[in-house]
């Protein structure tokens, strides 16, 4: 017994010590996405005071900081962002009702869908090329709103094909069953049953595709999107700015004024984005048990 | 055939070929891109020759004479990759076994939502915080540095992959079965051996696969660099000087006015071919590994 204690020594004491060591590590590494979260909104806020107000809100892009205002890159990302989603919306909603009922299982489906997860993948400035290439010169829209529309459209495409696939995945087979029990056809249980049920997920997807690309700035670099303009867009085909090319441009600019309107049209940005995302979170937590209730 | 046969064409097979044609879009924009990143590149490889690119070890479309080696390029890339993952590597794991092996349930629900809010803000913004906030500190520990250093963007990309490598590694983690930390329990073992010697090497699969995917997006990132990391190419390791990455040359470039058909604007399509190519592979290693391992349980 005792030749057997000496060979093996449990060290429960170090080895417990060592656990409560490393189990601190790990909650600080957790925390430090908190602490970072904290210093960069703080350091926004601070940064934005006193910049932000009607004024700016409403004012073009002038030499003059505190006369300078974000209203055509609002009214840009605005008509970006409608562009898009009428572009991006149906498409995606389509593409993800045909991979889900029709082509489940076939030899098709496994292609398109690691193609969408490739693509969702490519970088966004590639997006931009693309876009310059397709829609500014080869369709000849310019330098366009349109032509960023489609291109951001594109850019968030497998995001809304993806998170629409999960919401009709969610739809139980059971519902299917019923309407065919009932006669109705394929697409009458597509249009009539899976759609309805998986509308609110489908939203929930679409709203988050469209807050990322809100703030995405690289794919419209490549369209031309301009910084200083002192018209509001009146046609699709007019040129345009938006918000985060706005900040682009005064955040790279050495004066610390400029800087600090980057910092209040930040805010202006994250706050958009802070609406969007309650909506999403709000339409998540009003739908998600009601599938399982039924 | 049947009577109704119209009908039933009309009504049940326009839809389907209408939705089977949205799903063909993705294919398309997959050709698109490939033939618009083509049509250039060919054009600018008639000028350059296949060799200078890969071989030179000089970037300077700008100046007399012209150098078109990408070396620099992919060498700031990776330095800002290497930096990033170095900074999103241990920082995402530790927090994904943080979450994923010792979190109380509140703890959870209190975190994963930071999480999700700091991988929703915009490059942009990461940028801003790179420029106004990461490089002045840096430059107070560290004079010499550059305004423009590879360090700065590099620790800011890291940041922005924190929730990304987190959220699939801990997806891993709970994928590895209950019954397995159990038995290593019933063994005597405490909550850090089961977590280093029975689940990560469980989920080994999906935390490189996580680490993979985490690379390729560092290496297409692109507003954060050109606002942080400058737009010097330069075939260097050191972090604290200016460096410019594939995707910031494009950005500089494209931000300016070089007129279609010149040779820099030729170059922006060759070297996007590159970037193009090198995140495809990531992509499709990462995606073949988070498949191989969704097989085993």
């Amino acid at each position: 017994m005792a030749l057997q204690d000496e060979i093996f020594s449990p060290r429960f004491e170090s080895r417990e010590r060592r656990n409560a060591i490393c189990k601190w590590l790990f909650f600080s590494a957790n925390l430090a996405g908190i602490l970072v979260l904290f210093l960069l909104l703080s350091k926004v806020l601070l940064d934005s005071i006193g910049w932000l107000d009607l004024q700016f809100i409403t004012s073009f892009p002038s030499r003059f900081p505190e006369r300078a205002g974000i209203l055509p890159a609002l009214y840009g990302t605005v008509y970006v962002m409608v562009i898009t989603a009428v572009f991006a919306i149906p498409l995606g909603i389509a593409a993800a009702v045909f991979l889900e009922e029709y082509a489940k299982g076939s030899k098709l489906l496994s292609i398109i869908q690691l193609n969408i997860y490739n693509l969702a993948g490519v970088p966004s400035i590639v997006y931009g090329i693309l876009g310059l290439t397709v829609f500014v010169r080869w369709m000849q829209l310019g330098r366009s709103l349109l032509a960023g529309g489609l291109t951001m459209g594109l850019l968030v495409l497998p995001v809304i094909i993806v998170t629409a696939q999960e919401a009709i995945r969610a739809v139980p087979e059971s519902w299917r069953h019923a309407a065919y029990a009932l006669g109705a056809s394929k697409w009458q249980t597509v249009r009539y049953v899976v759609l309805p049920s998986a509308l609110p997920g489908i939203l929930t997807g679409i709203i988050l595709a469209l807050s990322r690309a809100i703030g995405e700035t690289a794919p419209l670099i490549p369209i031309g999107a301009l910084t200083f303009i002192r018209t509001i867009p009146k046609s699709p085909f007019d040129s345009f700015t938006i918000l985060p090319i706005q900040i682009y441009n005064w955040t790279s600019r050495p004066r610390d004024e400029f800087r600090a309107i980057a910092a209040a049209a930040i805010v202006v940005l994250l706050g958009v984005l802070l609406a969007m995302n309650s909506i999403a979170i709000f339409l998540r937590n009003k739908y998600q048990g009601r599938i399982k209730e039924v | 055939m049947l009577h109704f046969s119209d009908k039933f064409f009309r009504r049940e097979k326009g839809p389907e070929i209408l939705l089977a044609l949205a799903a063909s879009v993705s294919i398309l924009v997959t050709i698109g891109i490939i033939v618009s990143l083509f049509s250039e590149t060919s054009g600018f490889f008639k000028e350059v020759s296949v060799k200078e690119f890969f071989t030179d070890t000089k970037w300077t479309p700008f100046f007399r004479p012209a150098h078109y080696g990408i070396a620099p390029l992919v060498v700031g890339t990776m330095l800002i990759t290497f930096i990033a993952m170095g900074v999103a590597a241990p920082l995402g794991l530790a927090s994904a076994i943080y979450l994923s092996e010792y979190a109380p349930d509140k703890m959870r629900r209190l975190t994963k939502p930071v999480l999700e809010v700091l991988a929703g803000i915009p490059t942009i913004v990461y940028g801003y915080f790179a420029l106004t906030f990461v490089t002045p500190i840096i430059r107070t520990v560290l004079p010499h540095t550059n305004v423009f250093n590879a360090l700065s963007a590099g620790i800011v990309v890291g940041i922005m992959l924190i929730p990304m490598v987190s959220s699939l590694s801990e997806d891993a983690m709970m994928a590895v079965p209950n019954s397995l930390r159990e038995a290593a329990y019933a063994l005597g073992a405490t909550k850090l051996e089961v977590t280093l010697k029975v689940v990560i090497p469980s989920a080994v699969s999906g935390i490189v696969a996580s680490f993979i995917l985490a690379i390729s997006r560092a290496i297409g990132e692109t507003m954060i660099v050109t606002l942080a990391a400058g737009s010097t190419p330069k075939l260097t390791l050191n972090p604290l000087e200016s460096i410019q990455t594939m995707t910031a040359f494009i950005a500089q470039v494209l931000l300016g006015d070089a007129p279609f058909g010149s040779i820099e604007y030729k170059s922006v399509y060759a070297v996007a071919s590159v970037l193009f190519a090198i995140t495809l592979a990531f992509n499709l290693v990462g995606t073949w590994i988070v498949r191989r391992y969704k097989e085993v349980y």
